[in-house]
């Protein structure tokens, strides 16, 4: 996901030896590897203490259904990345989701259409959202936060109208649930039952690390986080690059919605608020600055799975829900007071 | 100028632009060869930057002429003048910190590969690394540009710029945060630019460097163009006399000797990382001591740095011969020192409050009964009092500050330190966007302020304005004070000369 490997390579090619010690160091002691490590450590931790705590933890069931739960979080929280990386917002990843949700249910169970015609057009969908906040945001110069807020009650608003404010099942098409709930690796390592839901947020990783580190969107993403006016001068179409990460963003989110209706078996039109401020959470554990212009999908990844572990692991010790809640808060501020140390001391 | 090719590159004529009604350029003129420095050079808001940002593609013109390479041109975007070959590397720099030298110098014209969706890093590196070896720059394209100091990061912006294979360079004051050393690397990259048949345009305050590596110098004031001379004939206090108008400030305000009041404020060892560097000062009462210098010069630093606003690293402060700590503005406010924005809009109102909200705010503890009940008749008595003492044109206390003129805004920051009991007063750039009119009742109030015993520090960066009010002047150049002038012996060419380090030119 990170290429830290190849430059190093090519480093040795051309610059010597010790320009191949700097460059390691460079990258080793970068401020964003040292948050990810930090991220990845105290993901260690948490797992090597809930495991000596409880005997049920590190049992195959458990560990599944923590990559179960992290699924939708962590697919929403990267789509949140994008647009974070901007030093944007997005509160509307969550009800996004239901929409990109509802509209496959009005595509498979009201107008009877394919599978495919349903998956296609919850990313659609997602995609048109998103487009409409980058136009909000980029063109009409609204704050993100305020543009956002108000996708977010308006796609709410729509779900519960179009839905008739009623759960939309998919009786009619059984095949929709295996999306989330099948296991191609069950079938081929039958010890190991993890849910396709989990297979897609990986490749659904894999995709946004390659779009942010290879291609010209990620390119831009960086640039307009870490100095919009400095990309404007330099004759970028600084806004249209803008709508086109909202959009990236919002076709992720229609992806979430896939796999929480697959999962559900059903789009619930009323959940999905309070779904953005997870995934803004993790992203914000995961070392992505809400200022701007740093951030990796690895580290949101991580962060989305320190939630779930956390969540998990404390359920398992018998710990209150309420109370799971109260740690999450500790951890959010803990995560973003030590950027802001790493960032005081440079 | 080394072989002026028979037609210049650039021609700008009559050229006219306006902000909102104010005139910001008069029917420039401008004219530049390939293969030459063209130094342009002016005071502050003399225009310089402005008809370069509209060259460049900032700005529209209003009206005027630009020919490039002879023919009549309009830039619309700065995208259009980097399609001429007209680059301008800004002041204020204008990276993205978070990426690589090359991305940075290839933003928006990324190499691709595989359908044009992948980037081709390689390529991308390869071509900045063949950049920096035309310049002789020793630096690998794939650093973070938030890691290369200020000097490093300018030269990323050159680099950017010739990447563009540019006939037409503008630098806005490059070197105002470069040390001799990096100056030095600079002024080989653009003479080795020159060879190559650049034509440069190089704004700058320095005489000694226009000296060493201009051609040509035009000379502005007043968003008008004045002259355009050789540089190695024109002695420099004939361009410092074109640049500050030899017309000589009416002083018809009559300074008091103030010279053996109370010393009140007393500055010993001010030092601020290379902000400020080892600053000595002092104010007597009733004294109105004026801060000159060029943007950039650390007077603003100073005052900040002794209002308690920014963290010092040595110094002392003694009010009234006592040492104190100052650690915070609250620290400053506790000793009676208060700081006048330059910036009021940022930093000295809340514009959305009415005008007795922001007159009482940093004293709205004495106006508490019981320790917590605001009592809102005081309130009203004391603003509707500083309203009439300072002629504050407001229809009522409760008029929002930001519907009344910025002459009686920087009245109502006067109001509130007043209030606070501060009797040692930063004005910063006080009169910057206020009328004519209104100028002068703010000079007034300064004057009276002083007769009442007030000690006051005025930085501005008009020279009229400090030689008209100042008892006496301070003049600051790169972080530190060059000189101090009597107000009887002062004059604009005198300060210029201070604020440019060009003592020598005393004797000239």
């Amino acid at each position: 996901m990170d290429d830290a490997s190849t430059p190093l390579l090519r480093g040795k090619a051309s610059a010597g030896r010790s320009g191949v010690g700097a460059a390691i160091k460079a990258k080793f002691f970068a401020p964003a590897t040292r948050q990810k490590l930090l991220a990845f450590g105290s993901l260690l931790a948490l797992l090597v203490f809930f495991s000596v705590a409880s005997p049920n933890f590190m049992q195959t069931d458990n560990l599944v259904s923590i990559l179960q739960a992290t699924a939708v979080n962590g697919v929403l929280a990267i789509a949140c990345t994008f647009v974070i990386i901007t030093a944007g917002i997005d509160l509307s990843v969550g009800t996004l989701m239901t929409f990109c949700a509802v509209m496959a249910g009005v595509f498979l169970t009201f107008w009877g259409l394919p599978i495919y015609a349903g998956v296609l057009a919850a990313i659609f969908f997602g995609m048109l959202c998103g487009f409409t906040s980058g136009v909000l945001i980029a063109k009409l110069k609204i704050p993100p936060f305020i543009a956002t807020l108000g996708m977010m009650m308006l796609l709410k608003g729509l779900s519960l109208v179009i839905s008739g404010t009623k759960p939309i099942y998919f009786n009619d098409t059984p095949e929709f649930s295996m999306i989330s709930q099948d296991s191609l690796i069950g079938y081929i390592f039958p010890s190991l039952p993890i849910p396709n839901a989990v297979l897609i947020l990986f490749l659904v990783a894999i995709l946004a690390a390659i779009v942010l580190n290879k291609t010209i969107i990620g390119r831009y993403t960086f640039a307009l986080g870490s100095n919009e006016e400095a990309v404007r001068l330099s004759g970028v179409n600084a806004d249209f690059w803008k709508i086109v990460v909202y959009s990236v963003s919002g076709g992720i989110c229609g992806i979430a919605g896939l796999l929480i209706a697959s999962r559900l078996n059903s789009a619930q039109p009323a959940l999905g608020q309070g779904y953005e401020l997870d995934a803004i959470a993790a992203v914000v554990i995961g070392g992505t600055s809400l200022s701007g212009g740093t951030g990796t999908i690895l580290g949101t990844i991580i962060g989305a799975f320190i939630m779930s572990v956390l969540t998990n692991g404390l359920r398992i010790l018998s710990v209150a829900q309420e109370w799971q809640t109260v740690v999450t808060g500790v951890i959010i501020i803990l995560a973003v007071y030590t950027d802001i140390l790493r960032r005081r001391k440079r | 100028m080394t072989e002026p090719a028979a037609t210049p590159i650039v021609v700008i004529r009559n050229l006219c632009k306006s902000f909102s009604g104010v005139p910001a350029l008069d029917n420039c003129q401008f004219e530049l060869f390939a293969g030459e420095v063209h130094a342009l050079m002016g005071e502050n808001g003399a225009g310089k930057s402005t008809l370069m940002k509209v060259l460049s593609g900032v700005y529209a013109k209003d009206s005027g002429e630009i020919l490039f390479d002879g023919r009549p041109v309009t830039i619309a975007s700065p995208r259009a003048a980097q399609d001429l070959g007209i680059h301008i590397v800004h002041q204020e720099l204008n990276l993205m910190n978070h990426l690589s030298a090359a991305q940075n110098i290839f933003i928006g014209r990324e190499p691709r590969q595989a359908f044009g969706l992948f980037l081709d890093e390689e390529t991308l590196n390869q071509n900045a690394r063949r950049i920096f070896e035309r310049m002789h720059l020793h630096l690998d394209p794939r650093t973070i540009v938030g890691e290369l100091t200020v000097a490093r990061q300018q030269m990323v912006e050159i680099a950017k710029a010739l990447s563009f294979d540019s006939r037409v360079l503008i630098m806005d004051e490059p070197t105002a945060a470069l040390n001799s050393t990096e100056t030095a690397e600079l002024f080989r990259i653009i003479r080795q630019l020159k060879v190559q048949g650049v034509g440069i345009v190089y704004i700058s305050h320095k005489m000694d460097e226009l000296k060493q590596i201009s051609d040509r110098v035009t000379v502005m004031r007043d968003g008008q163009y004045i002259a355009t001379v050789p540089t190695a004939t024109t002695p420099v206090d004939t361009i410092i006399g074109m640049m500050v108008g030899r017309q000589l400030a009416n002083t018809e305000h009559e300074i008091p000797d103030t010279s053996h009041n109370d010393i009140v404020l007393e500055v010993k060892g001010l030092q601020r990382g290379s902000a400020i560097r080892d600053v000595n000062f002092h104010v007597r009462r009733g004294e109105i001591l004026g801060l000159a210098g060029l943007m950039g010069a650390g007077r603003t630093e100073v005052a900040r740095a002794v209002f308690g606003a920014d963290p010092i690293d040595a110094g002392e402060i003694r009010v009234r011969g006592v040492r104190v700590s100052i650690r915070s503005p609250a620290d400053a406010v506790a000793n009676g020192i208060g700081y006048l924005s330059e910036d009021r809009k940022q930093f000295g109102l809340a514009t959305g409050l009415s005008v007795e909200s922001n007159i009482v705010l940093p004293s709205v503890r004495s106006f508490l009964s019981l320790g917590i009940l605001v009592n809102e008749p005081a309130i009203h008595a004391t603003a509707d009092r500083y309203v009439r003492q300072l002629n504050i044109k407001t229809p009522s206390v409760l008029q929002l500050v930001r519907l009344l003129s910025g002459g009686n805004q920087q009245k109502i920051v006067i109001a509130k330190w007043l209030l606070r009991d501060c009797d040692i007063l930063f004005f910063d750039e006080p009169t910057r966007g206020i009328d004519v009119g209104a100028k002068s009742e703010i000079y007034k109030l300064l004057n009276s302020l002083a007769d009442q015993g007030k000690a006051i520090v005025m930085i501005s960066s008009e020279l009229p304005e400090i030689l008209r009010m100042s008892h006496r002047i301070l003049v600051m150049c790169e972080g530190r004070i060059t000189g101090e002038v009597a107000a009887r012996e002062a004059s604009q060419e005198k300060i210029m000369q201070l604020a440019t380090q060009r003592e020598s030119l005393l004797e000239a």
